[in-house]
């Protein structure tokens, strides 16, 4: 079974042309104030946390299917060399055919010791960073705009390695700045470390 | 009224001098039960410092931070998010049990993870922006 979250602070609305358009038969749920990123500790999406039917966490947060090569893309055209896009999907395949694996024969199921070591720890700072999130959120929702921002901003800084807060703070200020220059150079100063670590299949 | 935000859930209750309230208020917003021994939840029982358990009444932002977890309030105090400690959160996915969680689809039904036990679940996030 699929459960695909979306990360949206702005509701419900935001994510429903995407989600009509997928007509899904598994459950596509809204999250406004982004629960399973305090729950999981995410820091972007698309991630992935494999259950099994146990219950148990087989795979730890990992970046689903998604790869750097758009750090490569033409800025001006917003393409990506044919190598790169090739790569991109391949990566993406590769990916889902080992999610495939998995539901047919338990491969890539860590052990609990592998599983437990690959998980990122929460540090008081972070557990802060979702406090002010939730509240910057609601503030936002109540028409308390400028308070929100300032929870919204302080909750990225306190959680630098949060793409989503930093994104959702930035969108909710203005439509597609989460994407704008900002973001950009925003992933520049990443340098050698990545955007989407890869999984490590 | 003070409106109180957890990781889970929004409650309101009757507080002054920022989160002074009643045992009973206390428990509703976070399942924590006011004993003679302390704060309990379950089997475990947290002692409360003298200082912020009154006849009556008990500061639970001064329990909140005991327990090691953020106690944010907005400008004029009239709303505040009481976050999950960080060694809470820790402990939790150590024991690598898929924390659970409702959350609305789009058309709003309330949709619970435990409920697709006995099920392998790919669980994975996605956004617009």
């Amino acid at each position: 079974m699929v459960v695909a979250v979306a990360e949206e602070s702005r509701g419900a609305e935001h994510a429903r042309p995407w989600i009509e358009q997928a007509k899904s038969s598994y459950w596509q749920l809204i999250d406004t104030d982004h629960r399973l990123s305090d729950l999981y500790n995410l820091v972007n999406v698309p991630q992935a946390i494999w259950i099994d039917e146990q219950g148990r966490i087989a795979r730890p947060p990992e970046t689903a299917g998604s790869t750097d090569h758009f750090r490569r893309m033409d800025l001006k055209t917003r393409t990506m060399s044919p190598e790169d896009q090739a790569e991109r999907l391949a990566a993406r395949q590769a990916y889902l055919d080992a999610v495939r694996a998995w539901v047919n024969t338990g491969k890539h199921a860590l052990s609990a010791d592998a599983a437990r070591k690959a998980l990122p720890r929460v540090t008081p700072e972070i557990a802060e960073a979702h406090a002010r999130f939730r509240l910057g959120v609601w503030l936002r929702a109540n028409d308390r705009t400028a308070e929100g921002d300032r929870q919204l901003a302080e909750a990225s800084r306190l959680h630098p390695d949060s793409w989503s807060m930093w994104r959702q703070a930035a969108d909710l200020d203005e439509v597609g700045k989460a994407s704008g220059p900002d973001f950009w150079k925003r992933v520049q100063a990443l340098g050698d470390r990545p955007y989407y670590p890869p999984p490590k299949l | 009224m003070t409106r109180i935000l957890t990781s889970t859930a929004e409650h309101e209750v009757a507080s002054h001098d920022g989160l002074w309230m009643s045992a009973t208020d206390a428990e509703k917003a976070t399942g924590w039960t006011l004993k003679p021994e302390g704060m309990c939840r379950a089997d475990v029982c947290v002692p409360l410092p003298a200082s912020a358990v009154g006849t009556s009444e008990l500061d639970l932002a001064a329990f909140w931070q005991k327990l090691g977890g953020p106690v944010i309030a907005s400008d004029t105090r009239d709303v505040w998010a009481l976050g999950a400690p960080a060694d809470e959160r820790n402990a939790v996915l150590e024991g690598l049990e898929a924390p659970d969680f409702t959350l609305p689809d789009v058309d709003g039904v309330p949709r619970t993870l435990s409920a697709l036990r006995g099920k392998k679940v790919f669980l994975a996030t996605w956004a617009s922006w």
